[in-house]
Order: structure tokens, then C-alpha cells, then sequence
């Protein structure tokens, strides 16, 4: 899946990364809060914030709020310059003009996901922010999971509703700093109970979609770190992994159990909120039963949302061993090794060899076709 | 059921940080601020002020619990009060640190041991900890920080808690407030973040912590289902797993002296935990038993299974002429799906080793599902 939001960037990538981040040094920094469901308290946390730094003598001014805020939040808010939302255009939109003219510091953002209305000079708010940083003034900003794009068909599922707004993805990963507003779901039963539209909501049932929204929330922010703690480590030159996110191999041959295999490296890669990878090494003369028992075993991996590649080399276990290395793999899963067929040729025993040879990587070794599944 | 009737315990909330200075205490006690106002009996059992005058402030007006002074080879060590907490009877209590070993001669080793008698008590508990306290992290500590954390949770007492809440700030807040001076003074704060508090440790850890509450988050939706829709996955999920109808896992570790069974242990109880797997730990003595073994070999064995019985593995001791074919026979009776296996240690001259018990399991158990668990590395210690 090329696409899947969950792709481990490729070296190449996150250097790309790393200069397109010199080249924007000057440019103002993004922190947001994520929380997700309202009433986890975002807009507290990024007043407080903003309090905090007001105090410490930097310049902070609050360009949006979104209209519902809370008695709390309107008490908070009482200590700071506010600018004007502009409403020419018949709806509340940031006054970037009137941003840029006063030049801030900090600007608070409250509601990363509105849109602008019809005429406005960017179509969505997260445009304005992006603007702002371009500009050199830094951006603390609020957002609800479910207005992130690529979460957004997820979120739809467990809720069984969708809103129009949303913020890319890629957009929230260029922040410099994420923090994740996290309660338990019942602080917000009590305010989501009272319903959207004045239907009547289950709070059973409501504080289980609440808590399956807050798995996801917890697990974008680890990925974020994740890939921001990588990018550092390669910045800083330092090869290390630390195996925080569980990402599972399995290597596939045409004498394999793949569809166990696969079920269960998609199960514990569920189960650790980890990424599931199936090689092939490639082998000349398959014949062609082989080869088409090999392309069913791809396309179960690639059904299983796998991601999926066929490694070449002279030496399978050196060539899986190398992919591994390179992409911080935590689990090996394997078929044992019959008296012929898989890799037959080496004297030594392959599955030995990998065992040895995988340093700090658990190998999961399965049962072929045929044999008992466990 | 009926014991449960019989007197309802109390609840337990943990406060989850990644490191000193994220602001567990803070909201702990801001908890406990609100809940007084809105009228419940709340009182600290114990507090650590590590004089931090924002966290200080916090406790104006909730009532303390003095502490116990406790001597120990001549010097006083300060404790939680247990016994008078439960003769005060609050309806909630809240208590700093739950990792904390107390001074020897208390009377209950840990401090988690004393809150879970509050909590029999039907004492509700708000507490504070860090990721890297608990036991099936402390290998990935190591990679992590270079660090063997002594002060260890098992995992089943932070699953006992009702909620995990998640106490995030930044590394780079973090270490601002370090800068500051709020977290330790300009000596300590200076140490600290040559060491421990660097930024990529501290983001490591921070990454565990987020995905610690995730699994929690998990383990407490309770229909024994991963969040389907985490994964984008569902369409191939409904071909490939109707996942209700998967076999339960069982997994069977093995235990020997090898040191790194340890270690093996802590990740099959992880692993066990992450599938909701059955787990156990067996191990193969010879016909003889136990006495035949050098002293040396018998200790190391008793050790680990006696570290697994604290993380509530089963354990079993089998005897058998062949260790790897008595493991692997009562493997198939008792329906393991699963066998954890350290790996073997790397021999200097490879082709003249005999064939390690290890790799004798692997070759014996072609039928079965084997897992081979290396060692993590380690990150060099801070000097």
C-alpha cells in the first residue's frame, strides 16, 4: 500500500525531510494539541500554554475561538489580545492581514479544521496557519481526531457520522510539537451525551466509540514521535533502533503456510499498533506451479495490507537480514526448514542461520503446509 | 461474583508519565482538588514535593496523612502511613509513586502492595507512575536509556486500574522546564540532561508511553477484539480473520539458567498480554531432579521461575532424560500454540558446537509454532 498513511518513509524521504526543514528555519513554529472527542479539554491546554509563555515574557496574541468555548476557557482568555476574526466574507475567518500587520510572536489558534467562507483567500484555516509560519510567527493550534483527512473514514466507521472539515494528515507531521490531550472518556460523556442535534446517545456505547477514538489518537501521536525521533536519530548520525514500534517480516516461499502466516503477523502487528511487512527473496526457476502458488501468497499479503516487496540476492537469509536492519524490524516470522524445498542448497540450516544472524529481532518460526496449524 | 457483592473494592487511576517532570503529581493532585470540591472525601496518603512550589501549591487544603517513620540500621526513613489511612477511612486517598520500594522492614515490600490494601478497603486511589517502571518494558528501558531500572510494576497490577490516563508534554517542554529550574535544581538539572533527559530518550520514551495508554485503552474495551479499524485492514480482516473464530493462543516458555530467560519471560508475558494469550513457564530437569544440578544451575532456575510466578506466569517443572524432547512432547498434550525459546549464546567456533537444546526444540517441533527470542541490545550506560 504506497499510499497507507502507516508507509515507513524511506531514507531518501525523511532527508528530504531534514532539508526541507533547514531550508525553513526561519520559519515560525506549530505546536498542536490533538485531543480526541471535544471536551477532553484542548482549548484549556492551548490558552494555558499560551498563558504560560505570555508570562514569560513572550508575545502572544489569540487570532480564533471557536463560539462554544466554556465559561473556563472564556476566563483564561480574558488575559490575552485578541484579533478580530474577519466577517466580510459571511462567515468567521482568521484576519491574516490583520495577523501579519501586528506581527506576534505567538499566535493562538483555536479550531484547526474550519473552512473558510466562499472568497476567502485560502479555502481552509490550516492554509492561514501556513501562511502565518511561512511568515515567521509561531502557530499553537487545537484539533479533534476526527478532522484529520486520513483518519477520517475510520472515525466515520465508529461514529457512524462524518463532518465536512478536515486538515491533512501530512500537515499535522510538519508540526514541531504534537501533544496529545489525553482523558478518560468519561469527562466527555457528560458533555457528548447532551447529543448532536438533541438526539439521544447510549453513554455505553458512546464512551466505548470514545475510547476506540482515543486508541487512535494515542497511536497517530506514537507514530508521530516515532518518525520525529527517526528523523533526529539520522540527523544526529546515530544508528540505533529502539524497537518502540513493533514492525513484523514475514518471508514468504511457495512452500509456506502464508495465510497463517500473514493472519498472524496481521494480528500482532494489530495487537502492538505495529506494521506488518511480507518479503519474498527472489528464486530462479520456479516452475510454474510454484510461481503461482507465490502470487496467491502476494496477494494475501497485499489483501492483509501488507506492505509487500520481493528482495533480490545471491543469499536469502543475508539479503532478509539486511532488509531487516534497514527497516528497524522487530519480528521475523519464517517457515521452519524442511528436508528440501526452502532454500535447499545450504548445507547449514537456514532457519539456524537467520536465528543467529538476527540480532536483537525476535524469529517466529511456523509450520508448513500441510502440517498441524497452530 | 459474590465476594465482590460482599464489599465493593475501590478503584484505582494511574497517572502515566514518560519521565520526572511531565506534571503526573500536578494533575494528580488537581484531581484530587476538584473531586473535594464536588464534595468527596479526599485525602493525600502520600506526597513527594521534590520541591516544586507549582506542585506545592496544589496540596493547600486537602488533608495530609502523616507519614510512618521507619528505622532502619540506625537512620529514619519516612513512609506511607497504610494503617492510618485505613483507619481513616476516606473515600478516596491519593498516593505519589506508585513504583516506590519501601525501606526494608516495612510491612509489605512495595508501595503498589499497600495500595492495593487500600483498595480492598474500598478506598478509591489516584496514582502516579512512569512507563519505564514497568516490568515487561525494562529490557526496552535498557536499549532505551542504557539504564536497569531496580523499581518495576508487574503488569497485572497497572491492568488492575480502572483507567490509565496519559500525561504528555513534549520533550523540548520538557526540557525547557528542566532549563528553568522547575523540575530539580541547576546541579541536578544540569546532570540530568547530559544523561537521561536527553531529547532522543526522552522522545523514546515518550513513544512508549503514548502506546502503552493505547494498549490499555485496548485491553479495556474488553470484547477481546484490537480496534479493527486502527489498521485500516478491515476488508482483508473479514476475509482473512473472522478473528472471534481464531484459536486462543498458549504460550509456553521455556525456562533454563540462562540468563537471558529473564528477559525471555518479560517479553512473553508482553506478548501474552498483547495477544490475551494463555501463558506459562516450564521447565525440564533431568530424572534426578533438582539435586544432581550444580548449586549454581538450580539457584539461577529457581530465580526465574520465581520471577515469572510474580508476573503471573504458571509455572511447571517437568523431568526428562531430554530436555527439549520432554518440552516439546508436553507442548503438543497441553495444545501450546506458542513456544518462547531464548536464543542460543554465539560460540567462537561454531563447527564444533553440539546441537544447542534450542535449536534441538526448533528441529523437534516442526509442527508447532516456535518463537527464538534475542537479547536487546543495550545502550551504553550514561558515565
Amino acid at each position: 500500500m504506497p499510499d497507507s498513511p502507516y508507509r515507513r518513509p524511506s531514507p531518501e524521504e525523511l532527508l528530504r525531510q531534514v532539508e526541507a526543514e533547514e531550508s525553513y528555519r526561519k520559519r515560525g513554529k506549530l505546536k498542536v494539541f490533538l485531543g480526541y472527542a471535544s471536551g477532553v479539554g484542548k482549548t484549556f491546554r492551548m490558552l494555558d500554554e499560551g498563558r504560560r509563555r505570555k508570562m514569560r515574557g513572550e508575545d502572544v496574541v489569540v487570532a480564533s475561538l471557536q463560539p462554544s468555548a466554556s465559561a473556563e476557557v472564556r476566563a483564561l482568555l480574558s488575559g490575552f489580545e485578541e484579533i478580530p476574526a474577519a466577517t466580510g466574507l459571511g462567515g468567521p475567518a482568521i484576519d491574516v492581514p490583520a495577523v501579519l500587520r501586528r506581527r506576534p510572536g505567538v499566535c493562538l489558534i483555536d479550531g484547526l479544521a474550519y473552512e473558510n467562507p466562499p472568497g476567502s483567500q485560502h479555502a481552509e484555516r490550516w492554509e492561514d496557519v501556513e501562511e502565518l509560519l511561512e511568515a515567521g510567527i509561531s502557530v499553537i493550534t487545537s484539533i479533534n481526531l476526527q478532522f484529520v483527512q486520513e483518519r477520517q473514514q475510520q472515525v466515520q466507521q465508529i461514529l457512524g457520522r462524518s463532518v465536512k472539515e478536515s486538515v491533512p494528515e501530512t500537515f499535522l507531521r510538519t508540526a514541531d510539537e504534537i501533544e496529545i490531550v489525553d482523558a478518560p472518556p468519561e469527562y466527555c460523556v457528560t458533555r457528548a451525551a447532551q447529543g448532536v442535534g438533541g438526539e439521544a446517545v447510549d453513554p455505553v456505547q458512546l464512551e466505548h466509540q470514545l475510547s476506540e477514538l482515543r486508541e487512535i489518537a494515542l497511536v497517530l501521536a506514537a507514530e508521530v514521535v516515532d518518525q520525529q525521533l527517526e528523523l533526529y536519530l539520522r540527523r544526529q548520525g546515530i544508528a540505533q533502533v529502539y524497537g518502540t514500534h513493533e514492525r513484523i517480516l514475514v518471508c514468504v516461499t511457495p512452500r509456506s503456510n502464508a495465510s497463517l502466516m500473514i493472519r498472524r503477523g496481521r494480528r500482532q502487528a494489530d495487537r502492538f499498533h505495529g506494521d506488518l511487512h511480507v518479503v519474498y527473496v527472489q528464486q530462479d526457476g520456479l516452475n510454474p506451479a510454484d510461481r503461482k502458488i507465490l502470487e496467491e501468497n502476494l496477494a494475501c499479503a497485499r489483501e492483509a495490507n501488507a506492505l509487500v516487496e520481493i528482495l533480490q540476492g545471491e543469499e536469502p537469509i543475508e539479503s532478509i537480514l539486511q532488509f531487516a536492519a534497514r527497516q528497524g524490524i522487530t519480528q521475523i516470522f519464517v517457515g521452519h526448514s524442511p528436508p528440501s524445498g526452502w532454500l535447499s542448497g545450504w548445507k547449514k540450516n537456514p532457519v539456524e542461520r537467520l536465528i543467529m544472524g538476527a540480532e536483537g529481532i525476535d524469529v517466529r518460526i511456523f509450520p508448513h503446509s500441510g502440517t498441524r496449524h497452530g | 461474583m459474590a465476594e465482590a457483592a460482599a464489599k465493593r473494592s475501590g478503584k484505582l487511576k494511574v497517572f502515566l508519565g514518560y519521565a520526572a517532570g511531565v506534571g503526573k503529581t500536578y494533575k494528580m493532585l488537581e484531581e484530587a482538588q476538584q473531586l473535594k470540591q464536588q464534595g468527596h472525601d479526599v485525602v493525600l496518603g502520600y506526597f513527594e514535593p521534590h520541591g516544586r512550589q507549582d506542585t506545592i501549591a496544589k496540596i493547600e487544603g486537602l488533608e495530609l496523612i502523616p507519614r510512618k517513620r521507619v528505622e532502619y540500621r540506625g537512620h529514619f526513613f519516612e513512609e506511607m502511613n497504610t494503617d492510618a489511612i485505613l483507619a481513616r477511612q476516606p473515600e478516596i486517598c491519593a498516593v505519589d509513586e506508585f513504583p516506590h520500594t519501601n525501606v526494608p522492614g516495612s510491612p509489605r515490600g512495595k508501595r503498589w502492595e499497600d495500595v492495593m490494601i487500600l483498595i480492598e478497603a474500598g478506598i478509591d486511589v489516584l496514582t502516579t507512575m512512569n512507563v519505564q517502571h514497568l516490568e515487561s518494558l525494562n529490557d526496552q528501558m535498557r536499549e532505551i536509556t542504557g539504564i536497569q531500572v531496580r523499581e518495576t510494576i508487574p503488569d497485572w497490577v497497572v491492568k488492575q486500574a480502572d483507567e490509565v490516563v496519559l500525561i504528555d508534554l513534549t520533550p523540548r517542554a520538557l526540557l525547557n522546564r528542566l532549563r528553568r529550574g522547575v523540575v530539580y535544581g541547576p546541579e541536578k538539572a544540569e546532570r540530568a540532561m547530559e544523561n537521561f533527559f536527553k531529547e532522543q530518550t526522552l522522545a523514546a520514551l515518550r513513544e512508549l508511553a503514548l502506546r502503552q495508554t493505547a494498549h490499555e485503552v485496548d485491553l479495556r474495551q474488553g470484547d477481546g477484539l484490537p480496534s479493527a479499524l486502527l489498521t485500516g485492514a478491515a476488508s482483508a480482516r473479514e476475509t482473512l480473520t473472522p478473528a472471534a473464530n481464531e484459536p486462543r493462543e498458549r504460550i509456553l516458555i521455556h525456562v533454563t539458567e540462562a540468563a537471558a530467560t529473564a528477559g525471555m519471560i518479560r517479553r512473553g508475558r508482553r506478548v501474552a498480554d498483547y495477544l490475551k494469550a494463555d501463558c506459562f513457564a516450564v521447565c525440564v530437569l533431568p530424572t534426578a531432579g533438582m539435586a544432581v544440578l550444580p548449586k549454581a544451575t538450580s539457584e539461577a532456575i529457581e530465580q526465574h521461575l520465581d520471577f515469572a510466578r510474580k508476573l503471573h506466569i504458571e509455572t511447571r517443572v517437568l523431568e526428562g532424560a531430554d530436555a527439549a524432547e520432554a518440552l516439546v512432547d508436553f507442548a503438543r498434550r497441553n495444545g501450546v500454540t506458542q513456544i518462547f525459546l531464548a536464543r542460543p549464546p554465539k560460540r567462537s567456533i561454531p563447527w564444533l558446537r553440539r546441537k544447542h537444546p534450542a535449536m534441538k526444540i526448533v528441529e523437534l517441533a516442526k509442527d508447532m509454532q516456535v518463537t527464538v527470542v534475542a537479547e536487546r541490545r543495550y545502550a551504553t550506560p550514561p558515565a
